[in-house]
């Protein structure tokens, strides 16, 4: 070889070696600094993650007073989760005993162990009560109307399976907690057997014997339930809530983005002086183009239909909420410990037995009937809320909240009366008790019909079928019975956590538990 | 009777066969595929489901008086001696599956409230039915209790 091509070619070479950088750079990121309309929006779509969103979004869908970014905290926390509890998977063993050791470890040896444990546990709680309040959002400002009818039963089947994954985290330290949480959880499921039972037909269709024996693979709680709860934990929950995930903020986008009212640009006014990036390249001069249309070209001094560019505006935003998601988590997690109770102890129950917080409703309800209260009502609430955007198909409101007939002073009306009578019941059956005390050879049925749950529900449900015919409007029944649920939720909760002491006897206060 | 034309080469089929051998592909994979999955709907129910041996000996204690529950250690199950013989009361209770503890006059459960009297009845709480009666043989000075087999209450071993 020649000196002559040799030295142009190692040139080249070290030429290449020195913009190796800069060339990896562009084959990572093509089209460059997003700086210009085009290439802010090839940030967008020739991004694989990003491209769920669109590449502009109306300013209507970045106000606090939108979405309060519920949706993203969801998110957040679900990504926190994802990641500790991979961490969590290099030391836990889903085995009877040797679990709680696992976790025992985690808590005591590994390093950094009980940090990232209670960031996982925090996150998880974070997770549950931003997927709440993102439901009542939506519900609130009418964004489950049509287009958007679908992608509300999305969210729902999204929040099953966040509680989902919640409860069956529960249950892998294999602590009391943990034993007792699933053995009640187990025979909620086995519950139908209180209607078959008393219908006496168990023998021949047992769908509640199924359930349990599905959950649990065997007879007993032991080494076939935990190791199907850690698979439902780690691998068939997270994988459908990741797919249910995927479509759903997919939708938002196909959809049309957050819901909006009709008259959102006249609410909005004119972007404030300093918004920017606008539209960059903005055209400085109009044209009355006279054949075509009449008037000016409407995108002059802000992007068409009052979108700002996603990047920077909405990415910005949404990775501070992430940021602040994240902060939370750590600082819970810094002063707060996850429990950990004595191990699992199949002959001595925990006292009182207390479900995670937000099953405490339900708990309550169980109280005093386990098939209505664990399955019956539960179910009635899903289908109900699964029905509302197919039987509310008005316009009025939408985008606003607590927008369409009834508006502000319903809610308030159905707050009152949801608490109020929450709190009636609870209280009479407190003092009173219930049919079995005063007629004790009652048949179970008539429970079953006839407990606070079941009542309250018929009492909810009548006073939305009022507000239906005095405002005239589903909307109207809608927004009562929402509100209602979420009082009666909210207050059986706190009942459930701060009244409820050992043997589910009603306290003033914790301090006032006998001890054992 | 009417003669039926004869149908000719060129009349178009009822379903062009292309269309017909397409769909009757589709079909039949779509039937193993719910067969294959209506076989593996067993999986979920072990042949024989791991759980420990329901049977357990135990010996009463001399000391113990006519109808005070004993329950030995490890179990749930509460055993009585009457003049009318020995029986036992499973004490899982009956809402969901809570060990229920010794009362003043009978059983209460720690988790939701079910109280129960001494034969199993229920006298408070959202239980559905009484605690079961399990059966009770005899073995030698021992009694040997059957957790998986419920008798009629009542049914003492005399």
């Amino acid at each position: 070889m020649s000196e002559a091509t040799t030295e142009p070619a190692m040139g080249r070479f070290l030429a290449n070696l020195r913009e190796i950088p800069k060339t990896f750079r562009e084959s990572f990121v093509r089209g460059g600094a997003p700086t210009t309309d085009r290439t802010r929006s090839s940030f967008v779509f020739g991004n694989v993650f990003l491209h769920l969103h669109a590449v502009r979004t109306h300013r209507w869908s970045l106000r606090w007073s939108t979405t309060a970014g519920l949706g993203i905290v969801s998110v957040a926390a679900f990504l926190i989760t994802l990641i500790t509890g991979v961490l969590l998977m290099f030391y836990y063993k889903p085995y009877p005993d040797a679990a709680y050791v696992s976790i025992k470890d985690i808590h005591f040896v590994v390093p950094t162990g009980r940090f990232i444990r209670n960031i996982h546990r925090w996150a998880a709680n974070v997770m549950v009560v931003a997927v709440l309040l993102h439901m009542a959002r939506v519900f609130f400002t009418g964004a489950y109307r049509k287009p958007r009818e679908f992608n509300w039963l999305v969210g729902m089947g999204l929040l099953v399976i966040t509680l989902g994954l919640s409860f069956t985290g529960y249950l892998l330290p294999w602590d009391q907690l943990a034993y007792w949480a699933i053995t009640i959880g187990a025979n909620i499921a086995q519950s139908p057997q209180e209607v078959t039972d008393a219908l006496k037909i168990t023998q021949y269709f047992d769908p509640g014997g199924m359930q349990r024996l599905l959950l649990l693979g065997s007879s007993d709680v032991g080494e076939e339930a935990l190791i199907r709860f850690f698979l439902l934990h780690v691998m068939i929950l997270p994988l459908a809530l990741v797919a249910l995930l995927g479509v759903h903020m997919w939708r938002v986008r196909k959809d049309g983005g957050i819901a909006r009212p009709d008259d959102a640009d006249a609410r909005l006014g004119p972007p404030p002086a300093d918004t920017y990036p606008v539209f960059t390249e903005a055209p400085q001069k109009t044209y009355q183009i006279a054949t075509i249309v009449k008037g000016r070209t409407p995108a002059v001094g802000k992007g068409p239909e009052n979108t700002v560019p996603s990047m920077p505006h909405l990415f910005y935003a949404e990775m501070g909420v992430a940021m602040l998601t994240v902060l939370v988590c750590v600082a819970l997690a810094l002063v707060s410990d996850a429990p950990l109770k004595e191990l699992a102890n199949p002959n001595v129950p925990e006292n009182p037995a207390k479900a995670p917080w937000y099953f405490l409703g339900l708990q309550e309800l169980v109280a005093y009937s386990a098939f209505m209260g664990g399955i019956g009502i539960p179910s009635i609430v899903l289908i109900g809320l699964g029905l509302i955007p197919y039987l509310d198909r008005e316009k009025e409101g939408t985008g606003l909240w607590f927008g369409g007939p009834g508006g502000v002073p319903l809610v308030i009306l159905s707050t009152v009366y949801g608490f109020g009578t929450a709190l009636a019941l609870e209280a009479f059956a407190i003092r009173f008790g219930w049919i079995r005390q005063w007629w004790p050879d009652v048949p179970q049925l008539v429970i079953t019909a006839l407990n606070p749950g079941t009542v309250l529900t018929a009492l909810y449900a009548g006073f939305s079928i009022w507000a239906v015919k005095k405002w005239g409007s589903t909307r109207a029944g809608a927004l009562a019975l929402f509100t209602c649920f979420l009082c009666g939720f909210i207050l059986l909760t706190i009942v459930g956590e701060h009244f409820r002491g050992p043997n589910w006897v009603f306290y003033w206060s914790p301090s006032e538990w006998p001890g054992h | 009777m009417t003669t039926m034309s004869k149908s000719s080469r060129l009349d178009p089929e009822p379903m062009p066969r292309r269309d017909f051998l397409g769909l009757a592909a589709m079909w039949a994979m779509g039937a193993s595929a719910a067969f294959a999955l209506l076989g593996m709907l067993r999986l979920p129910r072990a042949a024989v489901l791991p759980a420990p041996s329901k049977k357990f000996k135990v010996a009463l204690p001399e000391s113990l008086a006519d109808g005070e529950p004993f329950v030995p250690a490890g179990r749930s199950v509460a055993l009585f001696k009457d003049k009318e013989g020995v029986y036992a009361v499973s004490t899982v209770c009956t809402h969901l599956g809570c060990i229920v503890k010794q009362s003043a006059d009978g059983f209460a459960c720690p988790c939701h409230g079910s109280e129960f009297n001494k034969d199993g009845t229920v006298k408070k709480g959202p239980a559905p039915k009484a605690l079961p009666w399990l059966a009770v043989t005899k073995d030698g000075g021992a009694f040997v209790v059957d957790e998986g087999k419920v008798v009629d209450p009542g049914t003492r071993l005399a």
